[in-house]
C-alpha cells in the first residue's frame, strides 16, 4: 500500500536543528562574538548594511553570524527586519562636504584643497598572503596625525566654478521612497540612485565594468572618492530646529566623464554619482559609472542598446534579495506544472510518431 | 511573536494592501502596483500571497494553505506555521472549513463558496512577459487592449505543434477586458476560475496584486476551430478512484511502475473517508496527521 511522502513539520524542524549545529561548527573552537565580526570583518558588515539598507553595525554582525557568512542571506535578514521598523521621520540631507574624511582621493588633480588622503586602503598593498596573521600577535601602532577640522570642498565644485562641468538641477522636492512606493518606469534619478545603492555589489560592478569595456562606453575619471563620517540631523517639529541624532559612515564617489556635447547639451564634463553606507568603495565607484550610463536620455545621448543604459533592465535585476529568492524558488515543488508538461510532451510525441508512421 | 502585529504586517501596510485589493476587485484582471514589503520568507516563495492573506485575515478566520494541491508540502507547512505564529488563527486542511485558502499552483477540486477567499501566490503576474520582457511595453499593451501578440503566439503553437502548447499558467481574459495570468495552475483548473469565492492574486517580488470577483466571466484564450481543452492524466486516482480530479504521477519503483494520485490531498482524503477505493487503495481510512519524510 502506497502512502504519499509527507513533507512534514518534523523534517523542517530537524533540518533547522542541524543547520544550527552546522552554523556553530566545531565546539572546541571558540565561538565568534558579534563584536569580533563588527570590528574584524568590517567590510562584510558594511556590505550587509549597504545592501540591507539599514545602518546598524551590530545588527549586521548578528546577521552575518546567523547566516554563517553568507552575505546575501545576511542582507535578507536585515531587510526583513528593517521592513518592520516604525518610521519616525526623515533626516535632513547629509552634508558630505562636511564629512570627517578617513580617505579622500582625486584622480583628476595632482593636489586639491583638503589634500589627497589615502586612508586605510588595500590599494598598493601587495596581495601576498600574510602568514603572520595566522598567528595571533600584537600589531605595531600606525602613525597618527591631527585630523583636519574644516570642511573638505568637493573636487567637482572647482570644475563647476569654471562652468566646465554640468550643473545638477537644485530641487527641494521630497524624493520617492522605493521601499514605500513600487518603482515605475521611466524612473527619476533619485529612484535610480536609491535602487543602485542597495543593489547587489557584484551586479553593479559587472554593469559598470561593461561600460568600461565599450558597452555604452563613457570614460570615467574618479573626480573624487571620499570615505568618512557625516552627522545625521533631523528636524524636530516640537523644537522647531534640527538636532544631530548620530553619525554614519559613507563612501561617496563622483565621477567626471568625458562628454563631447549632444543636440541639447554643450561640450562639458558630465557626472556620475555613487553614495553607499560604510567603507564600500568598489560599490560606490561602480554605482557612479552605472548612474552615468543611465543618464543618456537626460544628456541627449544615443541609446546604443547597451545593458547598462537600460534602466528597466538594470533596476529590475540589481536587487539580490529579489533575485536570489526567485532563483532559489525553483527548488520548491513544481510537480503539478511538470505533470501538465509531461502529458503535453507525451501527447505531442504520440502525434508526431503517428504522423511519421503514416508517412512511411 | 508578540513583538509583531497581528498577521505580522503593521496596520498601515495592511491598509495599503487592502486598497490595492479593492482596486483589483474593482478592475478585474488589472494588475495593481503595490509597495510590496520584504517578508521573512524569500521572494518567489509566496511573499505576495502571504501579504494578501495577512491583509485579508481576521482573528475569526480559518486558514488553509496548499502547495501543489497538498497541505503537507514543505512550503505550505512553512506558510501555515507562519500564520499560526503571527496571527494565531485557526488552521485546517479541510477545504470546506476554511474561510481563506492560500494556494500555489492549484485550485481545490471542491467548489468554493461565497464566504471563502482564495489567495494565489504569483511568480510572474504579467501574462505577456515572455512575449515582451519590458514592463513599460506590456503596460501599454494592456491599456490599449492590444493582445494580438498573445494570439499570434497561440497561433504559432498550433502551426508548429497542431495544438496550443501551453499546459499551465494558461492565459485567460477576464470580464472581456484584461488578459490575465491565472498563476501557474494547470490548465485543467482554468474552468474553475469562474467561481463563487473571491480570488486574489499576490505577486510580492513583482509588486502586483490583481483579483477576480465572484461570478466574473473568465475565458481561456483559444480559437473557434481550436477550442480550449482542460486536460489531465487519463487515469483515475489510484487511492480514491476519482476520475474528475487532477492527478500527480508517482514513480513507484525502478522498473517504471507508476501510480496516479489526486493532487488535492483533502479531496482524496474526503473521498476515501466516504468509502471510495481506488486501484491501489485500502479500505481503511488513512491518517491525515503529519508524518516524517
Amino acid at each position: 500500500m502506497y502512502v504519499a511522502v509527507k513533507g512534514g513539520e518534523r523534517a523542517i524542524d530537524n533540518a533547522h536543528a542541524w543547520l544550527a549545529e552546522e552554523r556553530r561548527g566545531d565546539t572546541s573552537v571558540a565561538e565568534l562574538s558579534l563584536a569580533q565580526i563588527r570590528e574584524q570583518l568590517k567590510l562584510a558588515v558594511n556590505r550587509v548594511m549597504a545592501e540591507g539598507s539599514l545602518f546598524d553595525p551590530d545588527l549586521a554582525a548578528l546577521a552575518i553570524k546567523q547566516s554563517r557568512g553568507d552575505l546575501i542571506e545576511a542582507i535578507f535578514l536585515i531587510r526583513a527586519y528593517r521592513t518592520t521598523l516604525p518610521r519616525f521621520g526623515n533626516s535632513r540631507p547629509v552634508e558630505t562636504a562636511d564629512m570627517a574624511c578617513d580617505r579622500r582621493v582625486s584622480a583628476t588633480f595632482k593636489d586639491v584643497p583638503g589634500g589627497q588622503v589615502l586612508g586605510p586602503t588595500f590599494d598598493y598593498t601587495h596581495r601576498l598572503l600574510d602568514f603572520k596573521l595566522a598567528a595571533e600577535g600584537e600589531l605595531p601602532e600606525a602613525p597618527t596625525a591631527p585630523p583636519r577640522r574644516e570642511p573638505t570642498p568637493h573636487v567637482t565644485s572647482f570644475l563647476r566654478d569654471e562652468d566646465i562641468i554640468q550643473t545638477e538641477p537644485d530641487s527641494d522636492a521630497t524624493p520617492r521612497d522605493i521601499t514605500r512606493e513600487p518603482v515605475a518606469f521611466p524612473a527619476d534619478r533619485a529612484t535610480r540612485l536609491q535602487t543602485l545603492t542597495r543593489g547587489d555589489e557584484g551586479f553593479i560592478l559587472g554593469m559598470a565594468y561593461s561600460t568600461q569595456r565599450g558597452y555604452a562606453r563613457n570614460h570615467a575619471f574618479v573626480g573624487e572618492l571620499r570615505i568618512g563620517t557625516v552627522a545625521v540631523e533631523m528636524e524636530i517639529p516640537e523644537l522647531g530646529f534640527a538636532i544631530e541624532i548620530g553619525e554614519i559612515e559613507l563612501t561617496e564617489c563622483e565621477t567626471v566623464n568625458q562628454f563631447t556635447g549632444s543636440k541639447t547639451e554643450p561640450p562639458q564634463f558630465t557626472r556620475g554619482y555613487g553614495l553607499v553606507f560604510g567603507q564600500t568603495e568598489r560599490k560606490a565607484i561602480a554605482m557612479a559609472l552605472v548612474d552615468r550610463a543611465l543618464r543618456w536620455r537626460e544628456l541627449g545621448e544615443d541609446n546604443v542598446g547597451a545593458a547598462a543604459q537600460d534602466e528597466e533592465f538594470v533596476l529590475s535585476h540589481c536587487d539580490n534579495i529579489q533575485a536570489t529568492g526567485f532563483l532559489e524558488h525553483i527548488k520548491l515543488p513544481h510537480y503539478v506544472d511538470f505533470q501538465s508538461e509531461l502529458e503535453l510532451v507525451r501527447k505531442l510525441r504520440r502525434e508526431a510518431t503517428a504522423a511519421q508512421e503514416a508517412a512511411e | 511573536m508578540s513583538e509583531y502585529n497581528f498577521a505580522y504586517l503593521d496596520e498601515q501596510t495592511k491598509r495599503m494592501i487592502r486598497r490595492a485589493i479593492l482596486k483589483g476587485l474593482a478592475i478585474p484582471g488589472y494588475q495593481v502596483p503595490f509597495a510590496s514589503r520584504e517578508m521573512p520568507m524569500p521572494y518567489g516563495w509566496g511573499t505576495g500571497g502571504v501579504q494578501v492573506s495577512a491583509a485579508a485575515l481576521t482573528p475569526d478566520d480559518t486558514l488553509k494553505v496548499i502547495d501543489q494541491g497538498a497541505d503537507d508540502t514543505t512550503n505550505a507547512v512553512s506558510i501555515r506555521k507562519f500564520f499560526e505564529r503571527t496571527a494565531g488563527v485557526a488552521t485546517t486542511e479541510e477545504t470546506e472549513r476554511a474561510s481563506i485558502i492560500q494556494t500555489r499552483h492549484r485550485i481545490p477540486e471542491a467548489a468554493l463558496r461565497e464566504d471563502q477567499i482564495l489567495v494565489y501566490q504569483v511568480p510572474i503576474p504579467e501574462p505577456l512577459r515572455f512575449l515582451e520582457p519590458r514592463e513599460t511595453e506590456t503596460r501599454k499593451m494592456h491599456s490599449l487592449e492590444e493582445y494580438g501578440l498573445m494570439h499570434v503566439k497561440l497561433y504559432e503553437d498550433i502551426s508548429q505543434h497542431g495544438q496550443i502548447a501551453t499546459s499551465y499558467a494558461y492565459p485567460v481574459k477576464v470580464e472581456g477586458r484584461y488578459v490575465m495570468d491565472p498563476s501557474p495552475i494547470p490548465k485543467f483548473d482554468n474552468p474553475k476560475l469562474e467561481m463563487a469565492a473571491i480570488q486574489l492574486f499576490g505577486a510580492g517580488r513583482e509588486q502586483r496584486i490583481y483579483a477576480v470577483p465572484p461570478y466574473t466571466k473568465v475565458v481561456s484564450l483559444d480559437f473557434e476551430d481550436y477550442p480550449f481543452e482542460a486536460t489531465k492524466a487519463d487515469h483515475a486516482c489510484d487511492l480514491c478512484a476519482a476520475a474528475d480530479s487532477y492527478l500527480d504521477e508517482v514513480i513507484m519503483d525502478d522498473a517504471g511502475g507508476r501510480m496516479f494520485v489526486c493532487s488535492d490531498t483533502d479531496y482524496c482524503r474526503s473521498r476515501r473517508a466516504a468509502g471510495h477505493v481506488g486501484r491501489l487503495g485500502s479500505e481503511a481510512p488513512l491518517s491525515t496527521g503529519p508524518e516524517a519524510a
